[in-house]
């Protein structure tokens, strides 16, 4: 009897490893195209063209980086970027007031809304890149920094997450304030905003690392270099430099590494947060 | 009590409503009409030289080769893509919820990583690592004997190599999702079942999976959706070639309209893509439906 008990903890370890093995196996395949992207950036471009690839760089350089921003315009699309993730954070407080009224306040109509808000969640891109673009060029938007970001600024799925998250507050809280005489958008601000903190890092998270890879629409709206984003700028090297991966993978490095290093230090509310949704 | 004015309430919800309106639904209704008309260029130019030609767009784009190849290719994507995803994810996300050493905590990170980074970048990065003379995968394979592969020349080819990409890319928020559905399943039911003497894949089989059968519905509407509006690899490593094989229906009404500048005939091609899924999407929940009233 005792025998079996041990043999049958033995198997559940031996389990254990195999798992272990597989999982570890399986990461580094799935880490094997970050580490040589980020290996291939430091080489010089006649080490990369060698047949027989070197694994660590043999000459370590940062001159391709060096070359990003001197000789192509990355500077500038980096200003880009970061004015599409502002913009993006100014998105996120609309969906955050809409969440807010959707969960605290009764008016009319209110439950059509909500509905009609989640509705355009179905609404595939692709049917409305072309009008949208249509509707911009009519305001006169397209090839302005405006145009880049007003599509994209709101989102139905995020509005939902915030109502479901505020819907938790308890109204007694919010008639207190009230009675002190706060005014609504006060409540919002100074009450409801720091409560709502949980859902709103993942948000800001989410949202950061949406508005650092938006490419769909810098593309569509962007003629002019001076507006393009990294993504389309990356693009464009692509197009530009085919043959010299030392640069693309400088590049590539360039809009990867801030986003993953942005991870890691915040993983524990990006996975929570599908928790946090109710997203089961 | 209301301590309110009834204008409070609009007032919130005012700025993200009207632009859901203006960029979500009203788009529809344009897409819709122009799907009707010739508008291209010149008709943007001066809205006089549009005119409407009924249904002759819907007409065409059913005999255009390429959209029809474009179908061909959207369908080669979900039947091989959908079931990879679902495997590969619930496959780590078991893997993972089974293993009780800390280590483990840190592989969910692993494998959530591709998910976050740019689709641009990580698509340069594996057109690089496809390379036929320099890339790592035909010199790893060359160290073991295996001839070269023309992973992005070849056209079956080139959208498995697409394929992996984006399953590569898709497994973290899935696997994230089986993972708290797995977390939510009451641990008195395995240890009755071992009780009973089952094995560990008899536990799977008819605990673990029937009860993850929601999350598993879930993920595959969501990753048939995103299958079947398939665009940025193929528009960033393949650009659509070699001659059409990888091209999706998206990929062709973004070509169409902004490369081509046939706002009328993308719409219209985007409109068949919309009640594509639309029909997948109810076909799906009709048979999850059945499946649950037995």
């Amino acid at each position: 009897m005792k025998t079996k008990v041990s043999d049958a903890k033995k198997a559940y370890k031996m389990q254990q490893w195999i798992a272990g093995i597989v999982l570890t196996l399986g990461g580094l395949l799935v880490a094997i195209p970050f580490i040589w992207m980020i290996l291939s950036a430091f080489k010089p471009e006649s080490e990369v063209l060698q047949l027989t690839p070197t694994l660590w760089p043999e000459t370590f350089t940062a001159e391709n980086f060096i070359y990003l921003f001197e000789n192509m315009n990355f500077g500038v699309y980096l200003k880009n970027t970061i004015i599409v993730v502002l913009c993006s954070f100014v998105g996120l407080f609309f969906n955050a007031m809409a969440g807010y009224a959707f969960a605290k306040y009764k008016f009319k109509g209110r439950d059509k809304l909500f509905y009609l808000v989640l509705a355009t969640m179905m609404i595939p891109g692709q049917v409305t890149m072309i009008p949208v673009y249509l509707i911009l060029n009519q305001m006169g938007l397209t090839n302005t920094m405006t145009g880049v970001v007003l599509p994209g600024l709101v989102g139905a799925f995020s509005i939902f997450l915030f109502r479901q998250f505020m819907s938790t507050i308890p109204d007694e809280l919010l008639e207190a304030a009230r009675l002190d005489g706060a005014s609504e958008f006060r409540v919002f601000m100074q009450l409801i905003l720091p409560i709502s903190k949980p859902i709103m890092a993942v948000q800001g998270i989410l949202t950061f690392i949406a508005g650092w890879n938006s490419f769909l629409w810098p593309l569509i709206i962007a003629n002019d270099e001076s507006l393009y984003t990294l993504s389309v700028g990356l693009s464009l090297l692509k197009g530009q430099y085919g043959g010299n991966f030392a640069l693309q993978m400088a590049g590539s490095t360039f809009m990867v590494v801030p986003i993953v290093i942005i991870f890691i230090i915040f993983q524990k509310h990006i996975i929570e947060g599908y928790t946090i949704s109710g997203m089961k | 009590m209301k301590s309110y004015s009834k204008t409070t309430p609009y007032l919130f919800i005012g700025p993200a409503l009207i632009l859901l309106a203006l960029f979500s639904l009203f788009p529809i209704v344009v897409a819709l009409v122009i799907s009707f008309t010739d508008i291209d260029l010149a008709g943007l130019a001066d809205y006089s030289n549009i005119s409407f030609i009924g249904i002759e767009n819907y007409l065409n784009i059913f005999k255009d080769p390429i959209f029809l190849k474009s179908i061909g290719n959207t369908i080669f994507y979900v039947v091989f893509g959908v079931p990879l995803v679902i495997a590969c994810s619930l496959g780590i996300a078991l893997l993972i919820n089974f293993g009780t050493a800390r280590i483990f905590k840190a592989f969910r990170l692993v494998f959530y990583m591709p998910s976050i980074t740019n689709v641009v970048a990580v698509a340069v990065v594996w057109t690089y690592l496809y390379n036929p003379q320099f890339g790592l995968f035909n010199y790893l394979l060359g160290l073991v004997g295996i001839p070269a592969i023309p992973w992005l020349q070849d056209p079956t080819i080139a959208k498995g190599s697409l394929i992996a990409l984006a399953v590569w890319r898709a497994i973290g928020v899935n696997m994230i999702i089986f993972l708290a559905a797995l977390q939510g399943i009451p641990k008195t039911y395995y240890e009755a079942a071992q009780l009973d003497g089952a094995n560990n894949w008899k536990q799977l089989t008819k605990i673990t999976i029937p009860l993850l059968r929601y999350a598993i519905f879930f993920v595959s509407i969501t990753t048939m959706i995103g299958w079947i509006q398939f665009f940025e690899e193929p528009f960033v490593m393949t650009k659509g070639g070699p001659l059409d094989s990888t091209t999706s229906v998206a990929l062709f009404i973004y070509r169409n309209g902004f490369q081509l500048s046939n706002f009328g005939y993308a719409a219209a091609g985007s409109f068949v893509l919309f009640i594509a899924i639309i029909i997948i999407t109810m076909i799906q929940f009709r048979l999850q439906k059945k499946d649950t009233d037995f």
